[in-house]
């Protein structure tokens, strides 16, 4: 198993991701924003941070990243790919998945541990094979810009289409107001394509990888993906 | 120019600028003069402070770098090197409160890895007016915007500090930034200038008019003319500091480097001259190639450009294309600008012409040192006089108690700190909100605690008792995790240097703190002094900021703040005596900030740092917490709030105060105390290792319930104990203890 992280430049959790992928047990390497292949890897994830210093709008630059290419196909294939925080902007801005982030409802940076239920099965995904559907999982949030927007008959479609996969909620797995840090519709936290191979979601499953950092359910994302992997890649959806 | 004293503008007196003629030998041209002006400031030569700051301790086994370079090092064991420094920004954050701030967590992260080092960590000590002022409200919130939107951004997590408020700082904030890394020790490089004929390079951002005379600038009183001078603060780019901070620490890894400097204060002037004068060399560059990114620049404007986000370079010789092509890599600039020289000159030419020529050294080390007249305040025999023993008994402890930790300086800082992230870089054990953050080292099972500490009204009102509190308040937070205190980096603010009683306040601080670190066996390895805090009339509380780290050897030890299970043991660590002077207690419920400041044993002090370090060690505690503004009550409010759970107790006539009267008992500030819980089933244990390190230890009762209830019983000492009522029982609700906790910010910044 082989995770390739790939870098832009304002990347900031590239080195997480590799920290979390390997306390998994498996191989995390770095690709740079310029490379143009991402050949050799079963999983590729885009990392958290601010990419280009998100001055013009978050991932508004990042997604013309010579990479970007590379990536795109590697997804038509079906192969697994995760975006996290500004690797989901980065996602969106590239058209890989439906929607754009708006700034946060109170026009404040976040950073707390929030509580997201599962809202898809097991198999939906690559990422959620050791989630089950419902359950209530604790990972970090870190954002400025978290609040995600799109058009009401996309969401539909992504609605019906299973497309949602983490949703903010309360301790009791309710989707109150007040569970919802950003503002998004639908309290969306985390988003697949219709295939199901490519997430990308706000919270940062890397900072929850470990006991010791206050919380393992992050870990789950990073072992599903290893068992998908070693399963042979199967997608059902 | 000498018919118009121009140097006088600069900041520069008569005698000064005498100086500067003896040590050229002639006079000055105008770009010399401002080059002397900015590293003659205070900011830059510590020329009103370096006299007193040379008592400081600063030698020790576990010191590889002491004060006079970017930052200090200390070695943590397995081969690691952890790197921090303090320092302040507080007059930009004054003028400019995100721009200010955001540019201080840049020139702090910059100094670290200018050094070779990984940062890891910053901290925040935030000083403001009272919340009640609109003013104060749009400072607090720009300020902290300012370090979220950079420090976010560069990616360093922001796991710590403090932030205090009081009417002094309303018209002068405090922005001290603290930041801690991590290298090899083999990495660590320094701001030398070596080798003959070696190349000199500028790398990173170019070079504008912005910040031109910054340090100048945050050396003077801030008067409404200075506050004009909004061009003297710099603008921050996190984006290209992170650029720059992956850049460095390539060339670092790939072996380019000889010696760096970061460009801060006073900019190119600064960096020239000291890694000159610490090479024992001069350099010689040619401004037409540093890069600009305005047009028409003179070069007295590029040598004060105050630009963020640059580092002067000598790299290893032959490495100079490496060095570029890393640079342009991470879309940077690297220019060659100059060479290292023999003379001991910073010469500068522009289109093949001197246009300057200085000795390094005396830019850099022959600033004058003056010894400013300093004498006692009269304020501080009549405040110190005040009679605690007048203090009405509180009838309501419980009330007391939630107006305690719901005035904004005790309260929740969560409103700052849910702003930061503080949890990139996927190493924060301990996040912010306990006594000390820990960190865990990367590739290692070791994790440094930090805590930034001061108590200003205790250093109002006894300044060098007060700066030794700092000190040990400080080793008790980063020992309450579980680690050992291990060495002190510090930010002195203080008032206008040349009123006696300013600086008399501060030669007292430096007294205290130098008493306090070397009976800790903390020496000071850097930090900054900022003066002139003050805005024409009123100064502010004189503040030494103790940036504090410790180091732990198994991170997998150490020890939360919070009470962690039902049917725990709480005991106190310390003896309580009746000492409510000075006191959180005192100001918020009588509104009197005055009497004695609390007596310091700093022998207890060690005694209960080290008790503290092996009980986390042996796995004896399973919460700590130091206890300090607000004394007993507000420690157990605390763990009570943090573990969501409640305890009940009961001090008996033998309940380790002597037999005080409840309040007193339940508020007093007496140093050397914590509060621990453990399981019974180490009780023994740990009463003997208390035992063996002469720390009292008194059993209080039991983690429990959703109350937070103290009983006071017999009859000893005062015999304030008989009888019933509420001044003799705190009883108060952990939820109620929590809202009033977390509410009370987020409700002053909707006013």
């Amino acid at each position: 198993m082989k995770l390739g992280i790939v870098v832009f430049p304002g990347s900031n959790c590239d080195r997480d991701v590799q920290t979390a992928a390997r306390a998994a047990g498996y191989d995390a390497d770095f690709i740079w924003h310029t490379d143009t292949s991402v050949d050799g890897f079963d999983c590729l994830a885009l990392p958290g941070g601010f990419s280009y210093g998100d001055y013009l709008r978050t991932a508004a630059i990042a997604r013309f990243s010579p990479v970007m290419e590379a990536v795109a196909r590697y997804a038509a294939l079906g192969r697994p790919v995760i975006g996290i925080c500004n690797g989901f902007q980065v996602l969106l801005e590239a058209g890989l998945l439906p929607g754009a982030m708006l700034r946060n409802t109170s026009c404040k940076f976040v950073c707390k541990p929030q509580r997201v239920r599962v809202e898809v099965a097991s198999a939906r995904t690559p990422f959620t094979l050791k989630l089950r559907p419902g359950q209530v999982i604790t990972l970090p949030i870190a954002h400025g810009e978290g609040n995600y927007y799109v058009d009401s008959e996309t969401l539909e479609q992504l609605e019906l289409g299973g497309q949602v996969v983490f949703r903010y909620c309360d301790e009791s797995g309710e989707l109150t107001a007040g569970s919802c840090p950003n503002g998004s519709l639908g309290n969306i936290a985390g988003i697949c394509n219709k295939a199901g191979n490519v997430l990308g979601m706000m919270p940062h499953p890397e900072r929850a990888a470990e006991d010791i950092l206050g919380g393992a359910d992050g870990r789950l994302l990073f072992d599903s993906v290893a068992q998908w992997v070693q399963g042979g890649g199967r997608i059902v959806g | 120019m000498k018919e118009d004293r121009v140097w006088q503008t600069m900041g520069l007196s008569d005698e000064e600028y005498e100086r500067i003629r003896e040590l050229l030998g002639r006079d000055p041209n105008y770009v010399e003069l401002g080059m002397f002006s900015v590293m003659w400031s205070e900011h830059c030569s510590y020329k009103n402070t370096r006299a007193v700051l040379r008592g400081l301790p600063t030698q020790g086994p576990q010191v590889l770098q002491g004060p006079g370079e970017n930052a200090g090092i200390v070695d943590v064991g397995d081969g690691l090197a952890v790197v921090f420094k303090i320092e302040s920004h507080n007059h930009p954050s004054a003028v400019e409160p995100y721009q200010g701030a955001a540019t201080g967590v840049g020139g702090i992260i910059r100094d670290i890895f200018t050094m070779g080092a990984r940062p890891i960590a910053s901290l925040d000590s935030l000083w403001l007016g009272d919340l009640s002022s609109p003013r104060a409200r749009r400072l607090f919130s720009g300020i902290v915007a300012g370090i979220s939107g950079y420090g976010n951004a560069v990616g360093i997590p922001t796991v710590g500090g403090q932030t205090v408020f009081h009417a002094s700082y309303e018209s002068n904030p405090l922005v001290n930034a603290m930041c801690v890394g991590v290298m090899r020790h083999e990495d660590i490089k320094r701001g030398a200038a070596t080798g003959i004929g070696n190349s000199v390079m500028v790398i990173g951002s170019t070079t504008g008019r912005d910040g031109i005379h910054g340090a100048t600038f945050a050396s003077a009183d801030l008067t409404d003319e200075a506050i004009e001078r909004k061009s003297a603060v710099q603008v921050g780019d996190p984006f290209r500091e992170k650029l720059l901070l992956e850049a460095c620490l390539e060339l670092v890894a790939r072996g380019c480097v000889l010696g760096i400097q970061d460009m801060g204060a006073a900019g190119l002037t600064c960096s020239s001259c000291e890694m000159a004068s610490r090479g024992g060399t001069g350099m010689i560059i040619d401004l037409d190639r540093v890069p600009r990114r305005e047009t028409g620049m003179t070069p007295y404007e590029v040598m004060l450009s105050e630009s963020q986000e640059r580092m002067l370079l000598v790299p290893v010789p032959g490495r100079e294309k490496e060095v570029r092509e890393v640079l342009v890599k991470w879309g940077l600039e690297a220019v060659v600008v100059g060479e290292v020289t023999a003379d001991g000159m910073v010469t500068l030419t522009e289109g093949g012409a001197v246009v300057a020529q200085v000795p390094a050294k005396a830019l850099a080390d022959d600033a004058p040192v003056y010894h400013r007249e300093s004498s006692k305040p009269g304020y501080v025999e009549r405040l110190a006089a005040f009679d605690t023993t007048g203090v009405p008994a509180c009838t309501d402890l419980g009330g007391a108690l939630l107006r305690l930790i719901g005035s904004p300086s005790v309260a929740s800082k969560r409103w700052i700190w849910e702003q930061y992230d503080h949890q990139v870089g996927a190493g924060t054990v301990i996040g912010p909100g306990s006594d000390a953050a820990v960190v865990r080292l990367p590739g290692s099972k070791r994790g440094v605690a930090l805590s930034t500490d001061c108590n200003s009204r205790y250093c109002y009102l006894n300044p060098r008792l007060g700066a030794a509190h700092a000190v040990a308040e400080g080793a008790r937070n980063v020992a309450c995790t579980g680690a050992r205190p291990l060495a002190v980096t510090n930010c002195q603010n203080f008032g206008n240097p040349y009123k006696p009683e300013v600086f008399w306040q501060f030669r007292e601080a430096i007294t205290g703190m130098s008493e306090a670190c070397r009976a800790l066996g903390t020496p000071v390895t850097g930090g900054n002094v900022s003066l002139a805090n003050e805005d024409g009339e009123t100064a502010i509380r004189p503040t030494p900021v103790i940036g504090m780290v410790g180091v732990m050897d198994d991170v997998g030890l150490r020890v939360p703040m919070g009470f962690a299970a039902e049917g725990d043991i709480v005991m106190v660590l310390g003896a309580t005596r009746d000492e409510i002077g000075a006191s959180e207690y005192l100001a918020v419920v009588h509104g009197v900030e005055a009497g004695q400041v609390p007596a310091l044993d700093l022998e207890a002090e060690g005694r209960l740092c080290r008790l503290l370090a092996t009980a986390a060690r042996d796995g004896l505690v399973r919460s700590a917490h130091d206890i300090s503004e607000g004394g007993l009550a507000v420690a157990l409010a605390e763990c009570a709030i943090a573990g969501s759970i409640g305890a009940t107790l009961r001090i008996g006539s033998d309940g380790g105060d002597g037999g005080l009267a409840p309040d007193r008992s339940l508020f007093s500030e007496s140093a050397a105390r914590a509060v621990v819980t453990l399981e019974q089933s180490r009780l023994d244990e740990f009463l003997a290792l208390a035992a063996g390190s002469s720390v009292p230890a008194t059993t209080l009762g039991r983690v429990g319930g959703d109350r937070l209830c103290v009983e006071f019983v017999g009859a000893a000492g005062t015999g304030m104990r008989a009888g019933a009522g509420a001044w003799r029982r705190l009883d108060v609700g952990v939820d109620a203890l929590r809202a009033a906790y977390e509410e009370a910010i987020p409700c002053a910044m909707q006013g």
